[in-house]
C-alpha cells in the first residue's frame, strides 16, 4: 500500500493556511482507510506548525501556521508520512448501537421515502436496521457521523429545500448516506426516526459517542421505550 | 473576585478568545473572536495575554456595570460607548470606578466591537478554550449570547493602570477592507474563465442572514456549469464529494452564490469552492455588515504570505502601543 499511497495522493493548496491531501475522488473504503492511517498518524506524530486536521470521505485537511510553515515544506513531510501508512496500527472497529424510534413524530419523512421506494414503513425500517455502516469521518457540526452505505433500495434524494431546524437526535438519510444529528441545525437529509441517546456530550470521554472508523447499527425501539431511554 | 453585571446584553453579546483547534476530527470548529485582531489588541492595551477571553459584541452593544470597578478597553468598531455619559475612547485603556455604568450603542462603522477588561474574562474552559460556540450550545457563558441580569467573573488582576493607545498609524494599516484578498480555492478549477472574471469583477452584497457560521452575499449568479462535467476537473468525477473546508473558504452554492465560511464555520462541507479570502484579512469578515458591499481581488499565494507577515511584524512592532 505504501507506494499507492505517496504516489496516489494528491496535494491541493486549500488556502493560504491549508493544503488538502486527496486519495482519489471516489467514496471507498480503501480510501477512507488510507485518511484513517494519516490521521492517526498524524496525531501519534504530530508536525510542529500543524494546528488541526478535517477528516472527510477520501481527503483529509491540514490546517498549518503559515508564519512556520509553507504548502511545500508540509507537503514534504507530508510524503514522507504516506509512505509509513502501511505500519499504522488500527484497532478493530467498535460496534456501536443505536436505539431508534422510527416514524411518527420522529421520522417524519418515512412515509415520504416509502412512498419514493414502493416500500412499506417495516420495509425501510428492516432495511435501514439491519445494515452495519462505518463512520467515514465526523464533520458539519459537532459530533456528525457520516455512515455509509446505505441499502441500494434506500438511496433517496435530499428534501428540495432544507428544514429550518432538524431536533437533536434525529435519524437521517440522504443519497447513500446516513446520520443522526447531534444538535438541532437546518438541515436537508430526510429524517426517518430519532435516537433519545445524546450524540456529542461535553462531559463525555471523547466528547463524541461516534468516531471515525466505528461501525454503527440501528436498533428499532418503540416511543414507549425511547421514553423510558430519555429518561435514563 | 470582580465581575461584571450584564444590564442590557445587547443584540448578540458572546464570550470569545482565539478559538480552539485541533477538535476537525470530531467536527468542532474553532470558533474565536471574529476580528481576532480587535481582542489581541483589546488585550494588549489592559495588560492581558493576547489570546484572554473578552466579550464581542454585534452591531448593537450592551450595558455593564463593574461593581467592584476594572481596568477595561474598547476596540473595533465604533459603538459610540459612554463610561457615566462620558464619551469612551476607542483603542485606549481606561478606568471604570465601582458601580460606573458602561453603555455601548449601535454601531457607527462595523459589526463588532470588543471588550477586554484587565484579568481577562473568568470562564469554565470547554476543550481548553473559552470561545462560545453558539451552534453547539458550548464553550463560553453557558454555550450562549449573554442575558440581562447575567453576572460574569473577571480574572485575577495583578498590574497597575497604565493609559495605553493603540498608535495612529497601526490603527491606519489595521483598518479594515472592504475589498477582500483572495487566492484560488480548491476547485477554482470548476469553473469556467468567463465565471472566474464575474465574481472578481463583481460587487456583493452582505446579507441579513450573515453570522458567525458564515456570511451569504448576494450578487450576480456564478455559473459553475463545469461542476458536472467530468472532462474539465483533472479526473475527478464531476460530483463534489464532502472535504475539510478551511476559513475563509468562498463556496458557491447551487443557486451559484457564495458564502464564505467563517470563525464557526462547518468542518466539512459538499460546495465548490471558488476562491479562499487570505489570513491577512480574516479580521475584515469580522467588521462586515448586513448590506456591506465587497468585492474581491485575486493574489499570488507568495503575496498572501508576506501580507499576513507584514501584519504580525506591525503587531509585535515595539511602537504598536504608547504608553503615557
Amino acid at each position: 500500500m505504501s507506494p499507492t499511497a505517496a504516489e496516489g495522493a494528491r496535494f491541493q493548496f486549500a488556502s493560504d493556511q491549508s493544503l488538502l491531501v486527496s486519495f482519489g475522488s471516489k467514496i471507498t473504503r480503501g480510501a477512507h482507510q488510507q485518511v484513517l492511517r494519516l490521521l492517526r498518524l498524524l496525531e501519534s506524530e504530530p508536525v510542529a506548525g500543524v494546528r488541526n486536521l478535517h477528516p472527510a470521505y477520501c481527503s483529509l485537511l491540514v490546517k498549518f501556521d503559515p508564519l512556520r510553515l509553507r504548502h511545500e515544506d508540509l507537503q514534504a513531510i507530508l510524503q514522507q508520512y504516506l509512505t509509513r501508512l502501511e505500519d499504522v496500527k488500527l484497532p478493530e472497529p467498535r460496534l456501536v448501537e443505536i436505539p431508534v424510534c422510527y416514524g411518527g413524530e420522529y421520522g417524519p419523512d418515512l412515509l415520504d421515502v416509502c412512498a419514493l421506494h414502493k416500500l412499506t414503513p417495516e420495509q425501510v425500517i428492516e432495511l435501514h436496521s439491519a445494515a452495519t455502516y462505518l463512520v467515514y469521518f465526523l464533520g458539519f457540526v459537532p459530533g456528525f457521523a457520516y455512515l455509509g452505505e446505505l441499502p441500494d433500495a434506500l438511496i433517496t434524494p435530499r428534501l428540495p429545500t432544507p428544514r429550518r431546524k432538524v431536533p437533536a437526535g434525529s435519524v437521517a438519510i440522504a443519497g447513500n448516506q446516513t446520520g443522526v444529528y447531534p444538535v438541532a441545525t437546518p438541515g436537508g437529509w430526510r429524517l426517518l426516526g430519532r435516537t433519545p441517546l445524546a450524540m456529542f456530550r461535553p462531559e463525555r470521554e471523547g466528547l463524541s459517542l461516534l468516531a471515525i472508523g466505528d461501525h454503527v447499527r440501528f436498533v428499532p425501539i418503540s416511543p414507549g421505550q425511547f421514553a423510558a431511554l430519555e429518561r435514563a | 473576585m470582580s465581575e461584571i453585571h450584564v444590564q442590557a446584553p445587547g443584540l448578540l453579546t458572546t464570550v470569545q478568545d482565539l478559538g480552539r483547534e485541533g477538535f476537525g476530527p470530531l467536527g468542532v470548529s474553532p470558533s474565536g473572536a471574529a476580528d481576532a485582531i480587535s481582542l489581541r489588541i483589546g488585550n494588549r492595551l489592559v495588560g492581558n495575554a493576547e489570546g484572554a477571553a473578552a466579550l464581542e459584541m454585534t452591531l448593537l452593544g450592551g450595558t455593564f456595570v463593574f461593581p467592584q470597578g476594572a481596568v477595561f478597553a474598547l476596540t473595533g468598531s465604533d459603538f459610540g460607548a459612554t463610561l457615566d455619559e462620558a464619551p469612551v475612547q476607542l483603542w485606549a485603556s481606561c478606568v471604570a470606578r465601582p458601580s460606573q455604568l458602561l453603555r455601548v450603542g449601535p454601531t457607527r462603522s462595523g459589526a463588532r466591537c470588543y471588550l477586554c477588561v484587565h484579568g481577562g474574562i473568568a470562564v469554565p474552559l470547554f476543550l481548553g478554550g473559552a470561545a462560545t460556540h453558539l451552534l453547539s450550545g458550548l464553550g463560553g457563558h453557558e454555550g450562549r449570547g449573554l442575558r440581562k441580569g447575567d453576572v460574569l467573573q473577571i480574572g485575577p488582576t495583578n498590574t497597575p493602570f497604565r493609559k495605553r493607545t493603540l498608535s495612529p498609524h497601526a490603527r491606519e494599516r489595521l483598518s479594515p477592507r472592504k475589498v477582500l484578498r483572495v487566492t484560488p480555492g480548491p476547485q477554482h478549477e470548476w469553473f469556467s474563465d468567463a465565471a472566474r472574471r464575474a465574481f472578481l469583477s463583481s460587487t456583493y452584497c452582505v446579507t441579513e442572514e450573515s453570522n458567525r457560521m458564515g456570511l451569504r452575499l448576494e450578487g450576480p449568479a456564478i455559473s459553475s456549469a463545469s461542476a458536472g462535467d467530468t472532462s474539465t476537473n483533472d479526473g475527478n468525477t464531476g460530483e463534489m464529494i464532502t472535504e475539510g473546508v478551511a476559513l475563509g473558504a468562498v463556496q458557491i452554492t447551487a443557486a451559484g452564490l457564495p458564502i464564505i465560511l467563517f470563525v464557526e464555520q462547518q468542518t466539512t462541507g459538499g460546495y465548490a469552492k471558488l476562491a479562499n479570502v487570505i489570513s491577512a484579512d480574516f479580521h475584515s469578515l469580522g467588521q462586515l455588515r448586513p448590506r456591506d458591499e465587497i468585492r474581491f481581488e485575486q493574489i499570488a499565494w507568495d503575496t498572501a504570505r508576506s501580507l499576513l507577515i507584514e501584519q504580525e511584524e506591525l503587531l509585535s512592532s515595539l511602537d504598536l502601543i504608547l504608553e503615557s
